[in-house]
C-alpha cells in the first residue's frame, strides 16, 4: 500500500501555530465538557421525568410518556438542528435573537444532548422503581413518610441501585453521541478529527489516536461508575435477581 | 380506636370489599381470618388508607381516614403496620432502618431515635444485629425487626397483614412470641393471619372474611365454640385438621 | 408561526421522498446484512475456540466505543484506499454507497450483542437435545437454537432497527443525501430551516413512533405465546 504513515505529524504545527496534539487535546476537553455537563442535566431531568411516570397522577404520567416518545424518536442531529436553528424562530423576536447571538453554542448543545439524553434516563428510571415491590412504596407510607419522601428514602435509592448497569452503558454513550454536536459547531474531538484530517490527510494516525481516546473516555467512566456500584452495594442483597420474574 | 362503617371497594367493576362494619376497642385484639382472596388484607389496608375505598367510612382514633383533608402521613405515623413480606428497607442498616421514619416524620433527633430504636430491637432479641442489613437476616429476624420499626413510632394501634404467612415453619414461632407479648401489654391489634393458636392465645374477637363480606363477627370463644355460617365452619376444619 | 410556509415542502416533495427513500434501503440493507454478520459473531464469541472469542469480542467493542460519525467518516476515506489496494485501481465509491457498508459493518456490532443474549436465552437442554438427536453443531444451531433465539430477540432486534433508522441522519458527516440530508441541503439553498427541519423531526418521529408501537405490540403477542 502507498500509504504514507507519519506518526511525528502530531508534532507538526498548524497553521494557527499550535501544535496538531494541541488540537487534539482541546477536542478532547469539549468532549468531556458537553457530555459531563449534558449528562449531569439529563440525571436530573431524566429523574424527574422516570419518577413522574411511576405516581398514580394520571397528568404526570402522560407527560412523561409524552416526553419520552418524542424524544426517543426524533434523531439526536434532527434534534440539535431544531434548538439552533429552529425553536430561536418559534419564539419571541428578542429571546430568538438572544438565543442566536448571545447565547454560547456550547449551552444549546449541552440542553440538547441533555434532553435527548434524559428520555434514556427516564426509561431507566422507571424500570427500576417498578421492579421494586409495591411493599416497599407502601411500607414507607405506613410508616407516616410522605409520597416524596418515600421516593427519597426509599424508592429511588434502591431504584437506582438497581438500574446502575444500565446507567453505566448510557453514561458511556454520551461520550461518543457528543460527537454529534460538531454538526453545531462545537469543537469537539470529532471536529478536531475532520479537520486535522482535511488539513494532513493522515487518516490512519488520526483515525487510531481518536478511537483510542474516545475508547479512554468510555473506559474511565466505565471504572468510576464501578467504583460507585462497589461503594453502594448493599451487604446480603443480590441486586438483579428481580429483574427475572 | 378503629371504626370501620359499611365500607365498600371496587376493582373497576369487580367489588373486592362489600359493605364491611366492625369496630376494634382500645386494647383489643382482633383476628380476621378467611380463604385467601377473601379481601382481608384490602380490608387491613384501608384502615391507613394505602388502600382507597369508594364507599363507607373508617375513623381511627376520631379522625376520618377517607376524608381529603385527613393528614394522612399523620394519621399512617400513629398506625403500625406489619406487612407479609417484611418490607425493611434493603439499602439501609436495621439502625436506619428502624430510625428513618422516627426523625423524617416524627422529627426526632438522631440521638433520640437511635436510642429507641436500640431498646426496641433488644426488646425483639436482635440488638446485635444493628449495623447489618437487612438481607444479612433471616426472614423471622426481618419480621421481628419490622415490628420493632412499627413500635419505634409509638403507635396507637397495630396492623399485622399475614404477618407469618411468608416465613419458614421453624421461624413462626418468634414473631408470634413477640405479638403475643405485645398484645398482652395492652396494645390494640387488628391481624390478619391464619394462625389460630395465636387467636385462641390473645385473640378477643375474630373476624370470618369470604368473597369480600364479613359473614362472621364474634367472640373467640363463641367463633371457636360454634361458628353460625356454613362457611366459617367449612373454613375452620380445613385450616384446623390439615 | 404565522409565516410557516407549506409550500415550502410541497415543492420540494419529490426531493425529500428521494432521501427518504434512501435512508430507508441503507436502513434495511443494514439490517439484514447486520443480523447476519452479527449472528455469525455471536456464534464465534459463544465458541469454545478462544482465537475467534478474541475476534468477536474486539470487533463489538471497537464498534461500541467509537462514535458512528467517525466510522461513518473513516470508512468513506479509508474504504477507498483499501480497495485500491487489493484491485490496484482507483475506486472512487461515493459517500452514498460506503454508508451500505459502514452501517452493515457498524450495527453487526450491535445486532451480534442482541444475539448472544437471544442464544443465551435458550435453556442448555435444547442444545443437548439437538445433539442427542444426532444434529452436528450446526444442525443444532441452524435447526433448534436459533430460531428460538431470534424469535425470543425480535423486538429487540427491531428496536434496534429503529435505532438504526434514525442514525442514517450521521450519513450528513460525508455529505450523503439522506432524508435529512435533503432537508439540509433544501435549507441551504432556501433559507428556510424552521419548514425543513420541523418536517424532518415530525416524519420521523411518526415513523419511530407507529414502529416502536407496533414492536410492543409484537413484544405482548410474544410474551402471551411463550
Amino acid at each position: 500500500m502507498d500509504y504514507h504513515w507519519d506518526w511525528l505529524f502530531f508534532f507538526r504545527e498548524t497553521d494557527d501555530g499550535l501544535k496538531y496534539y494541541d488540537w487534539i487535546l482541546s477536542g478532547l476537553g469539549w468532549t468531556t465538557l458537553v457530555s459531563l455537563a449534558s449528562l449531569a442535566l439529563a440525571l436530573a431531568l431524566g429523574s424527574a421525568l422516570g419518577v413522574m411516570r411511576t405516581t398514580p397522577k394520571r397528568w404526570l404520567v402522560a407527560i412523561g410518556d409524552a416526553y419520552v416518545d418524542v424524544f426517543r424518536n426524533i434523531p439526536l442531529i434532527v434534534q440539535l438542528f431544531m434548538w439552533f436553528f429552529v425553536v430561536p424562530e418559534l419564539v419571541p423576536d428578542r429571546l430568538g435573537m438572544w438565543m442566536k447571538q448571545d447565547l454560547p453554542y456550547v449551552v444549546i448543545a449541552v440542553v440538547g444532548l441533555g434532553l435527548y439524553t434524559a428520555a434514556r434516563i427516564a426509561e431507566q428510571v422507571k424500570a427500576g422503581i417498578n421492579s421494586l415491590s409495591r411493599g416497599q412504596r407502601n411500607a414507607g407510607l405506613a410508616l407516616g413518610l410522605t409520597e416524596w419522601q418515600t421516593y427519597r428514602h426509599v424508592r429511588l435509592p434502591m431504584a437506582y441501585r438497581i438500574v446502575l448497569p444500565a446507567m453505566t452503558s448510557e453514561a458511556m454513550n454520551i461520550f461518543k453521541n457528543s460527537a454529534v454536536t460538531y454538526a453545531v459547531g462545537i469543537l469537539e474531538l470529532y471536529f478536531q478529527y475532520k479537520q486535522i484530517i482535511e488539513k494532513t490527510s493522515q487518516v490512519l494516525e488520526i483515525t487510531i489516536v481518536v478511537t483510542l481516546a474516545y475508547f479512554a473516555l468510555a473506559f474511565l467512566m466505565n471504572r468510576l461508575l464501578a467504583f460507585i456500584e462497589r461503594r453502594t452495594r448493599v451487604p446480603g442483597l443480590i441486586v438483579g435477581g428481580k429483574g427475572s420474574n | 380506636m378503629i371504626e370501620i362503617k359499611n365500607v365498600s371497594k371496587w376493582y373497576g367493576s369487580f367489588q373486592v370489599l362489600t359493605d364491611c362494619t366492625t369496630n376494634v376497642k382500645k386494647s383489643e385484639v382482633v383476628v380476621v381470618c378467611g380463604p385467601s382472596g377473601s379481601g382481608k388484607s384490602t380490608l387491613i389496608k384501608c384502615v391507613n388508607a394505602l388502600e382507597p375505598f369508594q364507599k363507607g367510612s373508617i375513623v381511627v382514633n376520631g379522625v376520618a381516614v377517607e376524608d381529603p383533608k385527613t393528614n394522612l402521613p399523620k394519621l399512617r405515623a400513629q398506625v403500625g403496620m406489619v406487612f407479609q413480606n417484611f418490607e425493611l428497607f434493603p439499602h439501609m442498616t436495621i439502625t436506619d432502618n428502624l430510625t428513618i421514619a422516627q426523625i423524617k416524620v416524627l422529627g426526632r433527633s438522631r440521638e433520640e431515635a437511635v436510642d429507641k430504636g436500640l431498646k426496641l430491637l433488644d426488646r425483639v432479641g436482635l440488638k446485635a444485629q444493628a449495623a447489618k442489613y437487612p438481607g444479612q437476616l433471616s426472614g423471622g429476624q426481618q419480621q421481628r425487626v419490622a415490628i420493632a420499626r412499627a413500635l419505634a413510632m409509638d403507635p396507637i394501634c397495630m396492623l399485622f397483614d399475614e404477618p407469618t404467612s411468608a416465613l419458614d415453619p421453624e421461624m413462626i414461632n418468634e414473631v408470634l412470641d413477640v405479638m403475643v407479648q405485645l398484645a398482652h401489654e395492652g396494645m390494640t391489634m387488628m391481624c390478619v393471619t391464619h394462625e389460630m393458636g395465636f387467636a385462641r392465645k390473645v385473640a378477643h374477637r375474630v373476624i370470618f372474611m369470604d368473597r369480600g363480606a364479613i359473614v362472621e363477627d364474634a367472640a373467640k370463644d363463641d367463633f371457636f365454640g360454634q361458628p353460625r355460617s356454613e362457611r366459617a365452619q367449612n373454613f375452620l376444619a380445613k385450616i384446623l385438621h390439615h | 408561526m404565522s409565516d410557516f410556509d407549506f409550500s415550502v415542502i410541497l415543492e420540494n416533495w419529490g426531493f425529500l421522498a428521494q432521501g427518504l427513500r434512501y435512508t430507508v434501503q441503507v436502513t434495511i440493507t443494514a439490517m439484514l446484512g447486520g443480523i447476519l454478520i452479527g449472528t455469525v459473531l455471536a456464534l464465534m464469541r459463544l465458541s469454545s475456540l478462544p482465537p475467534l472469542q478474541w475476534f468477536a469480542a474486539g470487533y463489538v467493542n471497537i464498534f461500541r466505543s467509537v462514535p458512528l460519525v467517525q466510522v461513518i467518516l473513516a470508512f468513506y476515506l479509508i474504504l477507498p484506499m483499501v480497495l485500491q489496494m487489493i484491485t490496484g485501481k482507483q475506486m472512487p465509491i461515493g459517500a452514498a454507497n460506503s454508508a451500505y457498508f459502514t452501517f452493515t459493518v457498524f450495527e453487526a456490532a450491535y445486532y451480534s450483542e442482541i444475539m448472544r443474549s437471544g442464544i443465551q436465552s435458550v435453556p442448555r437442554g435444547q442444545v443437548a437435545a439437538g445433539y442427542a438427536m444426532g444434529f452436528t453443531y450446526g444442525q443444532t444451531m441452524r435447526l433448534v437454537v436459533l430460531p428460538q433465539a431470534f424469535r425470543n430477540m425480535l423486538p429487540v432486534l427491531l428496536t434496534q432497527t429503529i435505532i438504526l433508522f434514525q442514525d442514517v441522519s450521521l450519513v450528513y458527516a460525508i455529505g450523503a443525501t439522506d432524508f435529512f440530508g435533503a432537508a439540509d441541503k433544501i435549507t441551504q439553498r432556501d433559507l428556510r430551516p424552521v419548514e425543513m427541519y420541523t418536517t424532518v423531526a415530525v416524519v420521523y418521529f411518526v415513523i419511530c413512533f407507529t414502529l416502536s408501537r407496533l414492536v410492543k405490540l409484537l413484544q405482548s403477542r410474544i410474551a402471551i405465546i411463550r
